[in-house]
């Protein structure tokens, strides 16, 4: 647990070191650990491997080439990671595009303060302990609408609970975490 | 900017656009609302730290022997994005962002059709698997009416409506299903402008179901 638990801040340093010294020893540590799990996140929505396998090392050059515009004060380096992979699923296996809210731009001079930075990834650290202490049959649903591609009716069909008890249980779930977040 | 706003997008809708299961459509509404709306932009935030959460603690799967290095060569082969200029404010119009890229400019720019008297639409290119569209109300004038068998996200962009729901202004978004009917009238003042997604076809009905309507209860 703990050594997870201080990592979330390691791969804000590495992504740094990326976006200022184009720095592929800490490129290569963020690859070991984000691309498999984005492969498996791409499988898991229903790409054959070898789709996902693409698909991961473009959102894995996406990562390096955006590393400027990484906030740590907004997201922890997971956050970012899955939003950039979700958007490369939805381009390459729905085919549609992604509407994108306006950025909010601090302007050029901002530098991230350290203090919010450190509050967000240790949020991050508690969100992931709260997320694994949830009851399995809601921490299945939750992992089930971020991975699987599946809207809430899609679930139902597939795992043949009723939609109320899907979303009911999605709401317990996303109750418990906000308690946990308090 | 955000004081305004009174209507917000349910906890549903924000959760499917951070997962990405919504249709393009709706996701463009969501997107649209979030561009105005600093409250939702956090919620959203919160539904996204979710699905990192999630990746960090998915099970792994081994990536290709050589892997490394083709990423490397898709990294030198890719074009260097640049940092995100902010905004002019005084290009800012009526349209956020991601609405002018669908419209192709801002709201002098929409390609309007007539609906009939001084209401006019215009269906924005999207994914087939539901529809958005701008509706343009002249104040003081009822929507157009209209059925929804799915659900019906509308935001207001320029002026304001009313329904039983309460008052709608910019930025304030309306969720509705087909157990809702409302029958929303464009407010006094300017005419109203509004994006509109549903995921079932929109059914305004003419002169004779407008008859038929008390009798059928659309
Ligand atoms: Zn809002």
């Amino acid at each position: 647990m703990n050594e997870r638990h201080t990592s979330d801040a390691r791969w804000v340093r590495l992504v740094e070191r990326v976006r200022s010294d184009k720095d592929q020893a800490a490129f290569g540590e963020l690859f070991a650990h984000f691309a498999p799990r984005v492969k498996a996140f791409l499988m898991k929505s229903g790409a054959d491997s070898s789709l996902a396998e693409e698909c991961a090392q473009e959102v894995m050059a996406t990562v390096w080439h955006k590393a400027q515009l990484f906030d740590p004060e907004r997201a922890s380096v997971a956050t970012w990671v899955f939003t950039i992979a979700r958007n490369r699923r939805i381009d390459a296996l729905r085919k549609q595009r992604r509407p994108e809210p306006e950025d909010l731009t601090w302007g050029p001079e901002h530098e991230p303060d350290q203090s919010e930075t450190i509050a967000l990834q240790q949020e991050s650290k508690q969100l992931g302990r709260a997320l694994a202490a949830l009851p399995q049959n809601q921490r299945v649903l939750i992992e089930r609408a971020y991975f699987g591609e599946l809207s809430h009716s899609e679930i139902a069909a597939e795992t043949g609970l009723p939609l109320g008890t899907i979303k009911s249980r999605i709401r317990l779930a996303l109750e418990r975490l906000r308690q946990e977040m308090k | 900017m955000t004081s305004t706003i009174n209507h917000h997008l349910t906890d549903d809708l924000l959760m499917s656009y951070a997962t990405g299961s919504l249709p393009e459509a709706f996701s463009l509404v969501v997107a649209t609302h979030i561009s105005l709306c600093d409250e939702c932009r956090a919620r959203l935030a919160g539904f996204e730290a979710v699905g990192g959460a999630v990746l960090d603690e998915a099970p792994a799967c081994a990536m290709e022997e050589d892997s490394f290095a083709a990423t490397m060569r898709l990294i030198a082969q890719m074009p260097t994005e640049t940092r995100i200029e902010a905004e002019d404010e005084s290009v800012k119009g009526l349209f956020p962002k991601p609405l002018r890229d669908y419209v192709g400019g801002d709201v002098d720019a929409v390609q309007w059709r007539s609906l009939g008297g001084k209401v006019r639409q215009a269906v924005l290119p999207t994914s087939a698997d539901a529809t958005v569209r701008l509706l343009y109300i002249p104040a003081g004038v009822a929507m157009p009416d209209h059925g929804h068998a799915g659900m019906e996200l509308t935001m207001v962009l320029q002026g304001a409506f009313d329904d039983d729901d309460g008052h709608f202004g910019r930025g304030d978004v309306e969720v509705a299903n087909e157990e809702l009917k409302h029958t929303p009238v464009a407010a006094p003042g300017a005419d109203c402008i509004c994006i509109v997604a549903t995921d079932a076809p929109l059914k305004f009905s003419g002169l004779l179901p407008r008859i038929a309507q008390p009798f059928i209860g659309i």
